[in-house]
């Protein structure tokens, strides 16, 4: 591999010209961190690793479970004293993995299927990012005795709590008309959306194959697994 | 740190807010999960307090919750956010109010880096025009709508019917206060009060009568973490950082939580039912939960606004105790009404959690 190949193309993100200055190890993103409360997780060491130019150790990373690990709360940017924002060098990582297709190889990598399924389909669907009658109770029971209760009643609750749901002009969950999500679906199209989801499932599916899986058999186990291995306690 | 440091900060961290003419930009997970709190924020500000919000049916999600799923390019959130702001100047607007905490510190985001990189900007303001034939625009004012509530807190206070006040001891109800990690946490100058000591929902509890209660684990994240919720193997992330922060809270009593992203109440609200649920845990008194609340719907507490009109109902954890603290006068019976006190039923009881 040419030296400096990766770290060049990380380089080519703004969020990673935005995030990296010169990082003095001090692990104050790493204390403050939710994910490396509860994850394997070190934010200072990966900060490191980007900055080193190290590329087999940013090969090792971007193929790794490690980079999926963050919350983007970005609490780190916060407090890091030399003004580095770990949170978007990780987003800068992600983005290069999913590029080169590395994502597909680590359990929270592959991830990005489904996210990217629902998620994009969400926005180019209703205009949303999350829509109520696609956040089912039975996939979410921590949603509650009180959502299971409103999912059943969604257009009585929507009604009685103001909201305008599906309905026209504007309001809470209206229907966004057809000719904005249409301009939504041209800037997915412009922008490379289109081409990442399209990138994303082909990975994936190719990945279910190697598995032996059918696309249902793979999306349950990449919804539900979580090895132990990733966990801190 | 001392009380008067903190106001050396907050006299730091100023931000200006214009007092009226927003165009008004809604959030996907506050539509979703509290649509009463959007409808309350544009009641008190439209019909309470005479302000010119404006909305259109034609604006969308900023894609923020998909860009930080890492799900979509940083040039596709930003073209979508370009769109936006677009349509605030078409309709005629500079200031610019939404009721996202991800959208807010996204829109800081992007236009920090269209600063710093024009060469970007100019890239956006071209992907926007061959898409959608839109101007680019930028707003003069980049408000959150937390923001504009502390604006006017002092006019809430004039119109309260209720205060922060517990009626039965006199003494003022203990509030914890819960800021969005987006707001401040990546530029501290766009938040009111900045980011360590934000001052944005503080103001309003010390406006309305209320105290604010500090705690060890105060600016720590709910633990919503896009994709640590979203899929259902990652979700211990979410819930182990709530508990972390109800067990940092649980010492010092707090009467109620308020909120200012849409994220936060939902998880700290339900997190509560299932650490209750699962192991009879409970933060409140007497297996009560401690009730989290969007500001809105402590505005419209205060301004008298009935509990079930603010959609409290559909809260995991139980607000009577807040209410009967604050001596409102709520009927248990139409609690869980529809439109018209049409029937619909009523959500299963908990187990543990009252
Ligand atoms: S806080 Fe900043 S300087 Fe310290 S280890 Fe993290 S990135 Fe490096
Ligand atoms: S943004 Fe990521 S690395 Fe930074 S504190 Fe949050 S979870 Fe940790």
């Amino acid at each position: 591999m040419v030296m400096g190949r990766l770290y060049d193309l990380l380089m080519k993100d703004y969020r990673l010209r935005e995030g990296l200055n010169a990082c003095i190890n001090c692990g104050t993103c790493t204390a403050v961190c939710p994910a490396a409360e509860f994850y394997r997780y070190d934010p200072r060491r990966i900060v490191d690793i980007v900055q080193s130019k190290d590329e087999e150790e940013i090969e090792k990373l971007l193929r790794s479970d490690t980079i999926w690990y963050c919350g983007e709360c970005m609490s780190c940017v916060t407090r890091c004293p030399r003004k580095n924002a770990a949170g978007l060098i990780i987003m800068a990582l992600r983005n290069l993995s999913i590029e080169l297709g590395y994502f597909i190889e680590s359990e929270k990598g592959r991830q990005q299927f489904l996210l990217t399924k629902d998620l994009c389909s969400n926005v180019l669907d209703y205009g949303y990012c999350v829509y109520p009658r696609r956040f089912d109770y039975a996939g979410h029971p921590e949603a509650g005795r009180v959502w299971e209760w409103e999912e059943k009643h969604l257009d009585d609750v929507f009604e009685r709590l103001g909201g305008n749901l599906d309905g026209p002009g504007p309001g809470a969950m209206r229907r966004i008309p057809q000719e904005d999500r249409d301009q939504l679906k041209a800037i997915f199209d412009e922008t490379g959306a289109t081409e990442r989801m399209e990138k994303v499932r082909a990975a994936g599916l190719k990945k279910a194959a190697e598995l032996g899986m059918t696309e249902e058999e793979f999306s349950r186990m990449v919804y539900f697994t979580s090895d132990p291995k990733h966990l801190n306690h | 740190m001392i009380y008067e440091g903190k106001q050396k900060i907050w006299a730091d961290y100023q931000k200006e807010i214009p007092d009226d003419h927003y165009f008004y930009v809604r959030s996907c997970i506050r539509q979703s999960f509290f649509p009463a709190s959007e409808a309350t924020f544009l009641d008190i500000t439209r019909n309470r307090l005479g302000k010119d919000i404006f909305e259109t049916e034609h604006h969308t999600t900023c894609g923020g919750i998909a860009y930080h799923s890492d799900t979509i390019p940083q040039e596709t959130v930003m073209t979508i956010i370009a769109r936006q702001f677009a349509l605030m100047a078409k309709n005629g607007y500079e200031n610019y109010v939404c009721s996202c905490i991800t959208s807010f510190g996204l829109y800081c985001e992007t236009m920090e880096t269209w600063r710093e990189f024009p060469e970007l900007e100019a890239k956006i303001r071209e992907n926007l025009w061959k898409t959608c034939k839109l101007d680019f625009a930028k707003p003069k004012f980049l408000i959150h709508a937390s923001d504009l509530v502390y604006k006017y807190r002092n006019l809430i206070a004039k119109q309260a019917v209720h205060k922060l006040v517990n009626v039965h001891t006199g003494q003022p109800l203990r509030v914890v206060e819960h800021i969005g990690c987006h707001y401040s946490k990546m530029f501290p100058s766009k938040g009111v009060g900045g980011a360590e000591y934000p001052y944005v929902l503080v103001g309003m509890i010390e406006a309305w009568g209320g105290e604010i209660v500090d705690y060890p684990e105060r600016r720590h994240c709910c633990g919503f973490g896009f994709r640590q919720y979203f899929i259902k193997g990652n979700r211990g992330y979410s819930i182990s950082n709530t508990h972390k922060k109800f067990e940092s809270m649980e010492p010092f009593h707090p009467d109620f939580i308020i909120t200012n992203c849409p994220g936060c109440p939902y998880f700290m609200d339900r997190w509560q039912y299932v650490i209750a649920e699962s192991t009879g845990k409970t933060y409140g008194k007497d297996g009560h939960g401690i009730p989290v609340l969007t500001y809105e719907e402590v505005a419209g507490l205060v301004m008298g606004y009935d509990p079930w009109d603010l959609g409290l109902q559909t809260h995991q954890v139980g607000v009577e105790p807040l209410l009967d603290k604050m001596g409102i006068e709520y009927d248990p019976e139409k609690k869980y009404l529809g439109k018209g006190g049409k029937d619909i039923g009523q959500p299963e009881p908990c187990i543990c959690m009252k």
